[in-house]
């Protein structure tokens, strides 16, 4: 184990991979010597090369596109975009392209590629630079979703993204990127479409993922000086859904809270719900809960963006409505 | 290349095989035989077959909605296209794509695309992973004078120019983007004449002179080979139909059509002409090619009609690769 922060973890995991297959490379706006925006990539270009981390211009739909050719090709691209708010630049290449050449040719074609993007609201970055969209991509079909939100899923998952012969989306939290912890060395793999139970607890389950996991086990503490004791689900992809340990952990506690920082409306967690309705009513003892961002866009004033952004409060308020 | 025989005498035959082919298409298609949309390439054919003779099977091509004939053009297999067509479970597909998503990843052929423009960014990528592998295969990107003012050709073309990518644009200009006449959607004649602004070369060419067309990809095809990156070549031609099957294209004025459609513009009536003159072939040889693709459709045809519908429970495979 080496303690290092969420940044340097998924650093480490594309670095592990560049140097055990030579088909993967970088490609992104700054990305190079640079180190990318928010300097996920730093050194990379040192120890890889120019060949194999390389610039583009500000052209998403060709960053994107031209991964989608290379990994046809053969290749294992890991294509950058600097904020997930750009993607819109990018939505064909991405989920008519990516996400659709192989079912559209009969399942002869495989798009091994990585598209990683940092989301999330907390720095003043206001509305076209804070969102969190994932459900644009959980949308379509043959596109995985995955937002890590600890140093070590950082790594594994990237990994296991780089690994994986599909388009993977991989959305990393700016507010975690400083977030230290405990990370495997090696090659370590943390499996798509695998849940992890951050924090057990018996009496309400909060499902929760990226930087709202973390704020969901902040507010967990709080909680159980209450006397509640919140289990902590995070599902780390969101396509692949590991559905049965969500129903499995609301047959044990009987309560569900949801907890995401996109929008509420068409939000990941509307899909949870109807699963666990469908699938798991009789389970629940209480309605469904979902502490998300209202509906509104980003604002800039601290003020109003803490307004915005789900807290602790927030969770341990529609925790204690279930009591 | 003109006194090189058996390469015009293989263009004319796949010519005459596209046209062939997409006859064939848009009557099955007037006759209900299958559904969607049938965008024809009648008319064009001299630019896939002129590109394509320059190609190896370890080449890629991106191909456009009007792709046919880049399929063929590039060794596609007539029966597979014309199953995927019926959307049948013996197609290219599976029966998923149709028209306007067939693929043979084996050929090269990185699919058509529905997306106008869209090709163009995957052939860039499909170059950038020959130049990573330090290969000499090339990509080509095939697509029209509409999709020349999609911010992908912005894009691809640039980056390609930066990266020094061995990738050929070809741009088939039929003169319409859907119903909007060349004129009204762009202020420029030439359309290479937008190469300059990526710092690569640009050349236009009549786009229903077959040897024209493989001399111009030659030499851009022979460019990207040896690492000086991208060129973008523009084949003036016409669009013998609507945009889609149905399309009356009441846009069109019919003394242009009639003009286009004459045997000195025709790219296949001048392919027979010069043929004929430079004596490669009398006419009987000819009509004994066109009789023979023609043979080779119907087969098509009837291996399609004969095939198999999918089985129900295939509209949830292929969706991930495991």
């Amino acid at each position: 184990m080496a303690q290092m922060t969420y940044m340097e973890a998924i650093r480490d995991g594309m670095r592990v991979e560049m140097k055990r297959d030579p088909g993967v490379y970088i490609a992104g706006e700054d990305v190079a010597q640079f180190g990318g925006c928010f300097g996920v990539t730093a050194g990379l270009y040192d120890e890889f090369g120019p060949e194999r981390v390389m610039n583009t211009p500000i052209s998403e739909a060709v960053i994107v596109g031209h991964a989608v050719g290379a990994a046809a090709a053969g290749l294992r691209p890991i294509a950058e975009i600097m904020f997930v708010d750009f993607m819109g630049c990018c939505m064909d290449e991405l989920g008519n392209q990516a996400a659709k050449m192989k079912y559209m040719f009969g399942g002869k074609a495989k798009v091994p590629m990585v598209v990683r993007t940092p989301c999330g609201a907390g720095m003043g970055a206001a509305a076209q630079h804070s969102q969190s969209l994932e459900s644009w991509f959980t949308h379509i079909p043959g596109i995985k979703t995955i937002m890590p939100s600890t140093p070590a899923d950082a790594k594994g998952l990237m990994i296991a993204a780089i690994r994986d012969d599909n388009p993977v989306v991989y959305i990393e939290h700016k507010q975690l990127l400083g977030l230290a912890g405990e990370v495997p060395e090696g090659e370590y793999v943390v499996p798509l479409g695998k849940a992890d139970i951050k924090r057990e607890g018996a009496d309400v389950t909060i499902v929760a993922w990226s930087w709202m996991l973390q704020k969901s086990l902040a507010a967990a503490e709080q909680l159980a000086k209450e006397g509640i004791n919140a289990e902590i689900l995070d599902p780390r992809t969101l396509v692949p859904l590991d559905k049965e340990a969500i129903l499995k952990s609301v047959a044990k506690t009987g309560r569900l809270v949801i907890v995401h920082e996109e929008v509420k409306t068409s939000g990941y967690g509307g899909e949870i719900a109807a699963i666990v309705t469908e699938e798991g009513f009789d389970y629940l003892d209480a309605p469904i809960k979902r502490v998300t961002a209202p509906d509104t866009p980003i604002p800039f004033s601290p003020v109003l963006e803490q307004a915005y952004i789900p807290n602790e409060e927030k969770i341990i308020k529609a925790v204690k409505q279930l009591f | 290349m003109a006194e090189n025989k058996e390469k015009l005498l293989e263009m004319y035959t796949t010519m005459v095989r596209i046209r062939t082919f997409e006859q064939k298409a848009i009557d099955l298609f007037a006759a209900g035989k299958f559904p969607g949309f049938v965008h024809s390439y009648l008319g064009e054919e001299a630019i896939a077959a002129g590109v394509c003779s320059n190609l190896r099977k370890d080449d890629y091509i991106c191909s456009t909605h009007r792709g046919h004939g880049h399929l063929i053009a590039k060794g596609g297999n007539l029966q597979l296209m014309m199953a995927e067509l019926f959307g049948k479970a013996t197609g290219y597909c599976k029966g998923k794509g149709g028209s306007m998503h067939i693929a043979d990843v084996d050929l090269g052929i990185l699919g058509a695309n529905g997306i106008v423009g869209a090709g163009m960014p995957i052939a860039t990528g499909a170059a950038f992973a020959c130049k990573y592998r330090k290969s000499d295969s090339v990509a080509i990107a095939f697509f029209g004078d509409g999709a020349s003012d999609r911010a992908t050709f912005h894009e691809s073309l640039n980056l390609a120019s930066i990266w020094k990518l061995p990738v050929v644009f070809i741009c088939e200009n039929n003169g319409w983007a859907i119903s909007n006449a060349q004129t009204s959607h762009q202020n420029i004649t030439d359309i290479s004449d937008r190469a300059t602004a990526y710092g690569i070369p640009g050349v236009s060419v009549d786009g229903n002179d077959v040897v024209a067309i493989a001399e111009a990809a030659d030499a851009a095809i022979e460019r990207a080979r040896k690492g000086d990156g991208p060129t973008l070549v523009e084949c003036k031609t016409w669009r013998h139909r609507g945009h889609f099957e149905g399309d009356p294209a009441i846009y069109k004025d019919p003394k242009d059509q009639e003009e286009w459609l004459a045997d000195n513009k025709d790219a296949i009536a001048r392919m027979e002409k010069k043929l004929v003159g430079l004596k490669y072939a009398g006419q009987d040889y000819l009509d004994k090619i066109k009789a023979e693709v023609r043979e080779e459709v119907e087969a098509a045809v009837q291996f399609a009609e004969q095939s198999p519908d999918p089985e129900p429970a295939e509209v949830l495979t292929d969706v991930y690769t495991a």
